[in-house]
């Protein structure tokens, strides 16, 4: 299990969903992955995107600064 | 979204492609724009394979699309956009993932006589011959007015059960969405593509005429759907920024474009993109300072700042008069 950063700031949607999912192809069971974004609207796709995929949102958050913050457990069947 | 529900109904199981090709609609103007703030920031496709229970896969297709925008075989609709060409490529594309990930077919949420250029009984058999999905494409809201397809022969689907839509009325989906009790859906025809869009394609008219030639990269795209488009001449164009988002969103192309701001007045933003030369850069500088709040001002001071440089250059201008910039000039 090893745990992973990816800076997406500057991307817009659905650019940060795109990245966030091809990274999560690469990705172990059990890894878990920081994404950073400054796009809001990352705040409720990638959740998401990770829901449906069935990945745990473990936190998101938006930071004083704006900027978004997502942590994901990976898991695959 | 109806469509798959359809095959739901049916016990298919159904997994989504989104294709991004960099002209989508939705999510890009809200993420920048102040006005767009209160707007739902959900991405409708995510949100729709959520509420259907299936997974969604975005599948990147800005490189590959650009022969579809640049050379379309079929040619333009209204503005700039090239649907039978663009339905042909995504078919081909979804057909191919599928050939990759080991599904039976294909539906899509095709309607015949929905659409004038690419849902019409004559085009809808252009779109299977050419994506060479052959017999696994399944349009279910609308099968019943079509030969049948390979599912429906091997008995996967019962075509007693798929839809008989034609036309451009939405009655019989409303009707739908009542029956399954969908109480939240995408706006009916709302238009999900940039080039559809008349003053878009204006904008991208003019990037290729003002280059002399028909290519583009994504960020080019991105910046067309920023920000007032200004022309004076064919040496050079002006993006102003029309708010605090727009403004902030410009500030990541500093590093690629001349960029022009007010010092003495609040004003907006701008990227100048053209050739360099003091007679541009004050006529540009001219314009900034009228879409400021120093519009009415004597003087107004502008500082200019070039890509990768430290140092700003700051004129002193008199703020372009509203009979001094025809409306052509804004594309």
């Amino acid at each position: 299990m090893a745990h992973h950063n990816y800076n997406l700031t500057g991307t817009i949607c659905p650019i940060p969903v795109i990245r966030t999912q091809d990274r999560i192809a690469e990705l172990l069971d059990g890894d878990t992955l920081e994404v950073l974004c400054s796009d809001p609207g990352a705040l409720h796709d990638i959740p998401a995107w990770c829901r449906i995929h069935g990945h745990s949102i473990t936190s998101a958050v938006q930071e004083p600064d704006g900027l978004i913050r997502i942590s994901v457990l990976v898991q695959k069947e | 979204m109806l469509a798959v529900r359809m095959v739901q109904e049916q016990g298919v199981e159904v997994e989504g492609i989104n294709f991004f090709t960099g002209f989508c609609v939705e999510g890009h103007t809200h993420a920048i724009r102040n006005q767009d703030k209160n707007k739902k920031k959900r991405n409708n496709a995510l949100w729709v394979a959520e509420q259907l229970g299936i997974k969604l896969h975005i599948i990147d297709v800005i490189e590959e699309y650009k022969d579809v925008v640049i050379n379309p075989k079929h040619g333009y609709g209204a503005h700039l956009n090239p649907c039978l060409d663009c339905k042909g490529f995504m078919v081909r594309k979804a057909e191919e993932w599928r050939v990759e990930h080991k599904f039976d077919f294909i539906i899509t949420g095709e309607v015949v006589g929905q659409r004038p250029m690419s849902q019409t009984v004559k085009r809808m058999p252009i779109v299977v011959r050419e994506s060479g999905v052959g017999d696994r494409l399944v349009r279910p809201l609308c099968a019943k007015k079509l030969e049948p397809t390979m599912p429906e022969l091997k008995g996967w689907l019962d075509r007693s059960k798929l839809g008989d839509i034609s036309g451009r009325s939405r009655k019989q989906q409303i009707e739908l969405t009542r029956l399954w009790d969908i109480k939240d859906y995408a706006q009916p025809a709302g238009g999900c593509c940039f080039l559809t869009n008349e003053q878009y394609a204006a904008k991208l008219s003019d990037l290729w005429v003002s280059r002399g030639t028909r290519e583009y990269e994504l960020d080019d795209i991105m910046l067309l759907k920023v920000g007032r488009h200004i022309r004076p001449n064919l040496d050079f164009k002006l993006i102003v920024c029309r708010d605090d988002g727009e403004n902030n969103f410009a500030k990541g192309y500093k590093n690629r474009f001349v960029s022009l701001h007010s010092s003495s007045h609040e004003g907006p933003l701008a990227l100048f993109d053209g050739q360099v030369n003091s007679k541009n850069l004050v006529l540009a500088a001219r314009i900034v300072a009228r879409y400021g709040k120093g519009k009415h001002a004597s003087s107004v001071s502008i500082l200019i700042a070039r890509p990768k440089r430290q140092d700003t250059e700051e004129l002193s201008v008199v703020p372009l008069g509203v009979d001094e910039m025809p409306r052509e000039w804004i594309l």
